[in-house]
């Protein structure tokens, strides 16, 4: 995905999202969550077009994206694991289960597997903390985790 | 009668294996030629249980939980379908401990219901709050939501009818509703819980908050990391706007309310309400400075009520069943109840709703059963990751604001986590401080700067460097960051942080020593 989109077809389809969404009240947002949504990122080419789209300036819009966590500036892998490292999980273990993923992974939080599979990305609190560990890969949510279960979904997502 | 089997399909049981049971309990159905209607409920709130599975049968709801998929046809073979026992059954649900003790008013729906189902909402006493309010004037219902004690649930205790007359009074052609359901807070899923379980009675709430102060449009800010209340959420304001609860007018009244939901984008600053409302206008989440006051000068300048989620959810009830009603709930100056969420190493983790005035130690053993790890416990956090820790010596606190307060404390959103025997409270300190300085907004010095040197002169007490100094720095930068900072992100970050030093001195006597020989 990602990568082959060319410069002008992120232009185009920006531009298009932008329109879609041009008669919301405050529709940067909306509009940076669907473009992130088509190109896994916001890319460096979707940036023009949005600032054209609502009449803000370049550096306008690049100071809103770069203030989120959430928006990132290529895609990440074909997976993402965002492992929770806030409080009622470090409780029981979520900090032994995250080095041991980054063990296992070989990478840092932000990193990608270099087979380009597996992202890992701090979250602070899913709302799944009376079932902590909890974890969230891609869409799919997961509490109690434990060293078998969370190298089971790593695994899954290897395959 | 075909049976009735509910399955929750909120975000705590799907992560602990919901959707997998429910398939294995359509297929089991199938494979024995059986018919049942599933209901995919919201959570009880018994999140230890979960998945918690419920039959109806002719002497009420029978639980069976936590289920797992391998489970399924032992239901079966015990004929569960009709209530049959079972080692997972709970027997009826209504008659569990945990429950049976609870004050459910604003949590009286979920799990209980389908959330999607207006029939149910309808039929469990829904709507009629609002009905009632279409019927009077704003000030009226203002008064109504005042005279009940309500304070904010998001983390202030703010009055809520103090605010909303602020809002009804202030001059303006466009107003806003905006409910905060940004909950970042580490322990806390009650919001979460509501949007998924129960998503009318915010609706309601937002709807009674809108004609209460002539704001005709609302939005639920809630964040990225909730998925499934999002789309939940949506698929209600849909289905109430058919129905005519939401649009030009409301049940058929003279009023006008709509509404939709805005997504963040992990930012835990964005729950801080003005930071909050400039997410929303499309720009940096940065706080601004007060005044203006939002209820002033909020959304695009508008008059603008923020509340809580729970502040929200807690009105219907109130217009319906009075002032007087839920404000006989509660002790000193925190009336009605409030939705305490146990998390973290507890054996009955969940949501527990209850009147005001219950102490920590009975929450945390009486009703949380203790840790889940069997060990001793060595210290709670209430309140979040801006909130004190608390060791058990303080465990005779009353759940109350200003009890919270006397001590150094805040209730905050109500989440309790607990720690056990094995915790190091320098790293919990530490962490407070790394999370202040990853969550900052940037807006002043202290909080930004003040604390990343806070989880340096951390790292320095950790490897035992000149310990005496570094503690004294430490303590002035906490000064520093509560006196210096303009928002509750870095003007309460030290308080984690100075209570882990003054309940556990212990933790940061870190004998350089003793570690090498280690
Ligand atoms: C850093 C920070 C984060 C906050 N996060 C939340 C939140 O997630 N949800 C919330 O309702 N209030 C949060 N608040 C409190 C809000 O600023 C505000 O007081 C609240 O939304 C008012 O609603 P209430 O009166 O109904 O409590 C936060 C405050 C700060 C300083
Ligand atoms: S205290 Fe921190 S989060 Fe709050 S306004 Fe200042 S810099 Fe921003
Ligand atoms: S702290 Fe990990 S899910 Fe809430």
């Amino acid at each position: 995905m990602g990568l082959q989109d060319s410069a002008q077809n992120i232009t185009e389809r920006t531009a298009e999202i932008v329109s879609r969404n041009a008669q919301l009240e405050g529709p940067l947002l909306p509009i940076l969550h669907d473009v992130h949504h088509a190109f896994g990122c916001v890319p460096e080419a979707a940036i023009q077009p949005i600032a054209d789209g609502l009449n803000l300036s370049r550096a306008e819009v690049h100071g809103v994206v770069s203030f989120y966590h959430d928006f990132r500036k290529s895609p990440a892998g074909r997976h993402t694991l965002k492992l929770c490292r806030a409080e009622a999980c470090q409780s029981v273990g979520g900090d032994q289960l995250a080095e041991d993923v980054m063990r296992a992974l070989g990478i840092d939080w932000h990193e990608t597997t270099p087979d380009g599979r597996i992202t890992l990305e701090p979250v602070y609190c899913l709302g799944l903390c009376s079932c902590a560990p909890a974890a969230m890969m891609d869409d799919t949510l997961h509490g109690r985790l434990d060293a078998t279960s969370v190298k089971d979904i790593v695994a899954e997502a290897s395959r | 009668m075909t049976p009735t089997i509910f399955i929750p399909c909120d975000a705590a049981a799907l992560a602990v294996g919901a959707d997998k049971v429910a398939a294995a309990i359509a297929n089991e159905l199938s494979a024995r030629g059986l018919e049942a209607t599933i209901v995919r409920n919201g959570s009880r709130g018994l999140h230890w249980l979960e998945p918690l599975v419920e039959v109806r049968t002719g002497h009420g709801r029978i639980a069976y939980g936590p289920v797992r998929p391998a489970d399924v046809p032992g239901l079966f073979d015990a004929g569960f379908l009709s209530g049959g026992d079972h080692p997972l059954c709970h027997g009826r649900t209504k008659e569990m401990p945990y429950l049976k003790g609870q004050t459910r008013l604003t949590f009286a729906r979920c799990g209980v219901t389908d959330p999607l189902s207006l029939e149910d909402y309808r039929h469990y006493q829904g709507l009629k709050g609002l009905e009632k309010a279409v019927t009077m004037t704003p000030a009226d219902i203002v008064r109504e939501v005042t005279d009940s004690g309500l304070r904010g649930r998001g983390g202030a205790g703010f009055p809520t009818g103090i605010k909303w007359n602020t809002v009804l009074g202030a001059p303006g052609a466009q107003k806003y509703i905006v409910c905060n359901a940004d909950e970042g807070d580490s322990g806390t899923f009650a919001d979460r819980m509501i949007m998924e379980g129960d998503p009318f009675v915010l609706i309601e709430g937002m709807a009674i908050a809108g004609i209460a102060t002539g704001a005709t449009r609302g939005y639920i800010y809630t964040r990225s990391e909730y998925p499934h209340a999002v789309a939940i959420m949506r698929k209600a304001i849909e289905i109430a706007r058919r129905a005519g609860i939401l649009g030009p007018s409301v049940l058929g009244s003279a009023h006008a309310f709509d509404m939709e939901v805005r997504v963040g984008a992990g930012a835990y600053v964005c729950g801080e309400e003005t930071s909050l409302l400039n997410s929303l206008e499309g720009k940096r989440g940065v706080v601004r400075a007060k005044p203006p006051l939002p209820a002033l000068e909020g959304l695009f300048g508008c008059p603008t009520v923020v509340n809580n989620v729970m502040s929200l959810a807690s009105v219907p009830v109130i217009l319906d069943r009075g002032a007087a009603f839920y404000r006989d709930f509660g002790v000193g100056r925190s009336h009605g109840t409030i939705p305490i969420q146990l998390a973290g190493n507890i054996k009955h983790g969940g949501l527990y709703e209850t009147a005001f005035g219950l102490t920590l130690g009975e929450l945390i053993h009486d009703i949380g059963g203790g840790t889940a790890s069997g060990r001793p416990v060595k210290a709670v956090q209430v309140g979040g990751p801006l909130g004190a820790y608390f060791p058990p010596a303080l465990f005779d606190t009353v759940f109350d604001y200003e009890a919270f307060a006397a001590r150094g404390g805040l209730i905050g959103h109500a989440g309790i986590v607990v720690f056990d025997d094995t915790a190091d409270m320098l790293k919990q300190a530490r962490f407070a401080m790394e999370f202040c300085a990853v969550e900052s907004c940037g807006k002043c010095t202290p909080c930004r700067l003040g604390a990343v040197r806070g989880t340096e002169v951390l790292d320095k007490i950790a490897k035992g460097e000149s310990p005496e100094a570094n503690i004294a720095l430490l303590e002035d930068l906490c000064n520093t960051m509560k006196l210096g900072s303009l928002c509750a992100l870095g003007g309460f970050a030290p308080y984690p942080v100075e209570s882990a030093l003054t309940h556990f001195p212990d933790d940061f006597d870190k004998n350089p020593f003793l570690q090498a020989a280690e």
